[in-house]
């Protein structure tokens, strides 16, 4: 089956689909292939084999065998192979259905590259397809909703300034109910770390700060937070493919970081967010590495229990399994972190097969989960294989450190009613710590 | 048919070593130029030690996972360009020619070795054309570029065979054969056979990316 044949309704393509001409797709396709893309764009188009090896490589196509239109090759193949062959000559019509593959039908979760002889990076491929939609304004509504957002008002849920502020002083207020000398530092210059948080974390899951407060408090960390936009370390832009906006959004929380004079940046539970400034921010930047070192939460906490600055009063007695988060551990290498940290905290650890750098994507990354319930069904049918994956395990408690994983492995859970609950190591770690009086 | 014959492994054999030679450096120095314009922040990361770390396992048949998961693909692909390999420099009747032409040859393995490597090569080639038939993951996306390499190369084992046993009317055979190795060395630099000098570079990208940047493997 095709993507002609599987077409959703989404409102922002659709408007899209209609206002723009076959002339102005040819040009912009034109502009990105010989204005932005090099060398391995056209190394990639000439030397994918179409072995189709990729195949075994994506959840997507695992999970709807005896369908080869979502292999890894079969969607490059019908996006930015077809926009090179045919010299940009693609209709509205076809965008949309290029747009549906890119925005929706793949992570970029870089599993397949485990899978290619030749190497090809299909998920730069499909961030090519996705900065074309993007500057022909065929982004899905929702997810081209959080650029906006992140265009206005530097987060990517529309969180105002003021309402920021409240929420970690209202998440202070709260906490020190439980520990009376907790702080939750606001601008404070030159302590060790500056903590940053995906913007779903004032908006909907503020537990998390409460959380992330009482561990530092309990540790006796010197920290601060931002009260100022740039406070939000996620990246939807890069993930539509608004790359102007990336890199705004990328300096604005450097530029925090730096007018803080703090040691480093630590970050919460989040995998995108991770990857847009190790990866992706930076490059657009021009700068090699990130001018302020980068911390994500694995580490941390695993710094903090190897130091002895958190200790445990318990482990966690039922049995748990790991999901590894693309961005985190295929993205930068935390697998063994994150077990290290998982076995301080738990006692019985069950491994879910394939694991670490080959572990499922949980089809929410990529800014999938992001274009919203028009494409929900398109997550849940194409990750028939990670539902397989949790259900083998036996176990009823998941553990997942990264915010979209939550989102996509919580719909998988439901959809599929496997009993499991999602955990982030904030909740293990804030579960079982030794508290302060 | 012998000037024919005598024109094919001179002056055309010339002009397609030419040809394929010229076109790898031209292709090679212009994608290097363009990725040092427009693919710094790649290049940038390239190292030679994750470069050669990925090259090494993907080099070895089942040393990377896209291997060990597709073990007919593995097998024909390792045993095809192995068997050309060896083709190529050890062939007796090949050895003859460096000989003559240029005054050095390369050991040659015996012509029954050789036989048994040029029928592996057939039932490589055979595996690989039935992938592209049969299997639904390959049909879809195999365009007539994909076809263009293996038809030449089945059509060099072939014609080989058949001229070294001297089935067929010779001297064709062996006429057949040189023009299709010509005609390999020339669509070698500009169709999807450009492979054979891009993939060592895809590769060291990818390792350089995936073991220097991700801290992971790519294998």
């Amino acid at each position: 089956m095709g993507i002609e044949e599987r077409r959703i309704e989404d409102a922002n393509l659709e408007r899209a689909c209609k206002s723009l001409t076959p002339e102005r797709i040819t040009k912009v396709i034109l502009d990105v292939l010989k204005g932005e893309a090099g060398a391995k764009l056209k190394v990639y188009a000439e030397t994918c084999m179409r072995c189709g090896a990729c195949a075994q490589g994506c959840h997507y196509s695992l999970s709807h065998p005896g369908d080869p239109s979502y292999t890894p090759v079969a969607k490059l193949d019908k996006t930015i192979f077809k926009m090179i062959r045919d010299k940009g000559r693609i209709s509205p019509e076809q965008l949309y259905g290029m747009a549906q593959i890119a925005f929706t039908e793949c992570n970029m979760c870089r599993r397949c590259s485990h899978f290619c002889p030749v190497g090809i990076d299909v998920a730069y491929l499909i961030s090519m397809v996705r900065r074309i939609c993007s500057k022909l304004g065929m982004a899905p509504t929702f997810i081209q909703d959080t650029a906006n957002s992140h265009s206005a008002t530097f987060n990517q849920m529309w969180v105002n300034e003021d309402e920021w502020q409240d929420s970690l002083i209202w998440q202070e207020e709260e906490a020190r109910e439980e520990f009376p000398g907790l702080r939750i530092p606001l601008d404070v210059e030159g302590v060790d770390f500056m903590y940053s948080v995906i913007a779903p974390e004032p908006k909907f899951r503020t537990q998390l700060i409460y959380q992330a407060a009482a561990i530092f408090h309990s540790a006796g960390c010197s920290w601060t937070m931002p009260s100022q936009p740039g406070w939000d370390n996620s990246d939807m832009c890069m993930f539509v493919g608004d790359y102007e906006m990336m890199g705004r959004i990328k300096r604005a929380h450097f530029d925090l970081a730096r007018k803080l004079r703090v040691r480093r940046i630590v970050m919460g539970e989040c995998g995108h967010a991770f990857r847009s400034v190790y990866d992706q921010g930076n490059r657009w930047l021009g700068w090699r590495n990130s001018p302020v070192p980068i911390v994500h939460a694995i580490e941390f906490f695993w710094e903090l229990l190897n130091e002895g600055k958190i200790r445990i009063t318990h482990k966690f007695e039922e049995p748990v399994t790991i999901h590894d988060p693309c961005n985190t551990v295929r993205g930068r290498g935390l697998g063994d972190k994150l077990r290290e940290v998982v076995h301080a905290l738990c006692s019985n650890v069950v491994e879910m097969t394939p694991n670490r750098e080959y572990n499922f994507c949980c089809a929410a990354g990529g800014g999938v989960i992001n274009c919203g319930p028009p494409f929900k069904s398109v997550r849940m049918e194409g990750n028939k294989c990670k539902a397989d994956q949790l259900r083998a395990t036996g176990v009823h408690h998941l553990i997942a450190p990264c915010h979209n994983c939550h989102g996509g492995l919580e719909d998988i859970i439901k959809h599929n009613k496997l009993k499991m609950e999602t955990l982030f190591l904030g909740d293990l770690i804030y579960k079982l710590m030794e508290k302060p009086e | 048919m012998n000037t024919l014959y005598n024109f094919a492994v001179g002056p055309l054999a010339w002009a397609a070593w030419g040809i394929c030679l010229l076109g790898i450096m031209w292709r090679l120095w212009s994608l290097w130029r363009l990725a040092r314009r427009r693919d710094a922040s790649s290049v940038a990361y390239m190292t030679w030690g994750c470069a050669l770390k990925s090259l090494f396992r993907w080099a070895m048949p089942f040393g990377a996972l896209g291997w060990r998961t597709n073990p007919l693909l593995t097998a024909a692909t390792f045993t095809l360009h192995l068997a050309m390999l060896l083709a190529a420099l050890f062939v007796s009747a090949h050895n003859v020619m460096w000989d003559y032409n240029f005054g050095f040859s390369m050991v040659s393995l015996p012509d029954v070795v050789m036989d048994v490597v040029s029928v592996l090569a057939l039932a490589a080639c055979g595996v690989l054309a039935w992938r592209r038939i049969c299997d639904i993951n390959v049909s879809g996306v195999t365009r007539r570029a994909d076809w263009i390499g293996l038809i030449l190369v089945a059509g060099i084992f072939v014609s080989g065979f058949a001229s070294s046993h001297g089935w067929g009317s010779q001297p064709f055979m062996a006429l057949l054969h040189v023009l299709l190795a010509e005609a390999l060395l020339v669509c070698l630099p500009f169709t999807r056979l450009s492979h054979a000098f891009l993939i060592p570079f895809t590769r060291a990208y990818m390792g350089s990316e995936a073991i220097g940047v991700r801290k992971t493997c790519d294998w």
